[in-house]
């Protein structure tokens, strides 16, 4: 029970992240059905750049609080500003070429972005300089420590300002009705490709604090950190339907869940033949089984929409 | 009878062609501010590519549209909708997963400003402009007949209020000349009857119209003028009197004349 308690809570954090990361995804996914494979790249750029940051800070008086809010201030419009630019030199050109196209340049933007930052900050593991005073909280016989519950609780607070911005706001209403059908909604007024520049922007915005909450938790950050994060925020998109927003957040949480508990349980269940560094695979089980029994997601209904 | 001052719409000399084939052909045509003008002719006669390419999403592969003395050339749609042009498809193209207030609201879109930034502050600019788009949007579905369906999907409105909500859309873009492709198409004569209506008021409104249709009964009762197209090209232009008389449409129509 105790594992499981703790499992969960693992998961819940690990959930968050995932469910930040894969916003990116479905939000571009669902404008334009691109799969933007270059955004986890633009998860591992801000972490790397607010851990750059952090470190020039690190030897000043500042209170650490200050420190975490002046790392994110250039780290989130240094993402904001990547993804922008991925979409305008690397999409835009392709936007009406077959979807192949756009799919392997994606690839190809990754592999870029993956070896500039190899060139700027190096092969070596850029560690969260130690200005957080973990604290340890008991849960009920599991553990939580501050970090994880600002993890989740700023997650979820961002999580709920992008559903109001998509609900309730000019720009929310032009992202929808670009989705539902771009051409109509360039015909009713919106400059559609300022809908879809605000939409990298705003899913790289994500990125960056999903990358700063990452290095804070596992303490790390390395140029090829964004690979297996958004394989595995990619999956939770498709786990909650892609091109769902809800449902790339319900993916998200439900994914860093299953990882957790597998991870968790999987010595048990294979008498300790495979120990918990096989977390990984619980995810692209996922993936596999989404895609063979219910390709369009949890919430997904996109293509049923159309029809 | 054709308009004293200066047109508010003018198509000079406009061709499109798809490889070999030439939709429209050296289309020229003048409509009048608050004329309703009639777009007629056969199927495939090119009317709906006279739309594309009058609202941007074709480019002309010669010649021009003019609003107001301003060329039209080069511009993409979301640019003509902001200069006063505003549509509707001939097939129904609404945001069918969005409401119906929803669906007027985007076509306040080029009216409007707020960014993204004023919407996180929650500036009491945005929130006026906010609160201002949702009036107007229901105002504007009361002015076609459906207000009591705001809150219904686009999708799950009957077919006659789906007609009337992409003409509530067009008009919230706050159009000088709305294009109407086949409004009537589907519609019952009492359903018909009422569009009449609410077209004249529109015009009456301060909107010029220019329509494709092919109700004829609707065309004779309700435009001023009408031009013909066959082939991609424009055969006759006059009153609905002077057109329904004319040989080259009789012929157009019914493929010779009668003996």
């Amino acid at each position: 029970m105790d594992i499981f308690l703790q499992q969960l809570l693992n998961g819940l954090v690990l959930g968050s992240l995932y469910a930040l990361v894969a916003l990116g995804y479905t939000m571009v996914y669902g404008i334009l059905e691109l799969i933007n494979f270059a955004h986890g790249e633009v998860v591992m750029i801000g972490a790397m750049v607010a851990l750059t940051v952090l470190g020039v800070l690190a030897g000043t008086p500042l209170p650490p609080a200050a420190m975490l809010a002046i790392a994110a201030a250039v780290a989130i419009p240094a993402c904001m500003a990547t993804g922008f630019t991925i979409e305008r030199v690397a999409y835009r050109p392709l936007r009406r070429a077959p979807r192949l196209a756009p799919l392997i340049t994606a690839i190809g933007v990754s592999i870029v972005l993956q070896n500039v930052a190899m060139i700027v900050w190096g092969r070596q593991y850029v560690s969260f300089p130690p200005l957080i005073d973990v604290h340890i909280h008991e849960v009920a016989g599991a553990t939580i420590t501050n970090v994880q519950i600002a993890i989740v609780a700023l997650a979820a607070l961002i999580m709920a300002g992008l559903l109001l911005l998509v609900r309730r706001t000019r720009l929310g209403r032009a992202m929808r009705a670009t989705a539902q059908n771009r051409e109509v909604a360039e015909l009713m007024g919106v400059d559609v490709n300022r809908v879809i520049s605000a939409t990298f922007v705003i899913g790289s915005a994500l990125a960056a604090v999903a990358g700063m909450m990452v290095a804070a938790y596992y303490g790390l950050a390395h140029y090829a950190m964004g690979f297996m994060l958004g394989l595995k925020a990619f999956t939770a998109a498709v786990l909650g339907g892609i091109g769902n927003i809800p449902g790339a957040m319900l993916g998200g949480l439900l994914l860093g869940i299953i990882e957790s508990l597998g991870a968790g349980y999987i010595g048990d269940l294979t008498g300790g033949f495979l120990g918990s560094h096989y977390q990984d695979i619980f995810a692209f089980l996922v993936l596999i089984l989404v895609l063979v029994f219910r390709p369009s997601g949890l919430l997904g209904e996109r293509i049923a929409d159309r029809a | 009878m054709p308009p004293a001052e200066a047109p508010l719409l003018e198509a000079r000399g406009v061709s499109k062609r798809f490889g070999g084939l030439a939709a429209l052909a050296d289309v020229s045509l003048a409509i009048g501010r608050g004329e309703i003008y009639g777009l007629i002719g056969p199927n495939g006669a090119g009317k709906t590519t006279f739309f594309n390419c009058l609202t941007g999403l074709y480019q002309a592969t010669e010649g021009a549209f003019l609003l107001g003395g301003a060329r039209l050339a080069g511009l993409k749609p979301h640019a003509i909708v902001a200069r006063g042009i505003a549509r509707t498809f001939q097939n129904i193209r609404l945001f069918a997963n969005m409401t119906a207030l929803e669906n007027v609201m985007v076509g306040r879109h080029a009216r409007t400003r707020s960014g993204v930034l004023g919407a996180i502050l929650g500036t009491a600019a945005t929130r006026a402009e906010e609160r201002d788009t949702v009036e107007r949007a229901r105002a504007l579905l009361a002015y076609v007949g459906i207000e009591p369906r705001a809150h219904d999907l686009a999708k799950h409105l009957p077919y006659g209020d789906q007609r009337r909500l992409e003409i509530a859309r067009a008009l919230a873009t706050e159009p000088q000349l709305l294009a109407l492709d086949e409004p009537a198409a589907g519609m019952n004569a009492t359903e018909t009857a009422a569009l009449k209506a609410l077209l004249e008021r529109i015009r009456h409104d301060g909107v010029t119209l220019l329509l494709i249709e092919h109700d004829v009964a609707l065309v004779m009762g309700l435009c001023d003028r009408v031009a013909v197209l066959d082939y991609g090209r424009r055969i006759a232009e006059g009153t609905p009197a002077q057109v329904r008389t004319d040989p080259q449409v009789i012929t157009a129509y019914l493929g010779g004349a009668l003996p």
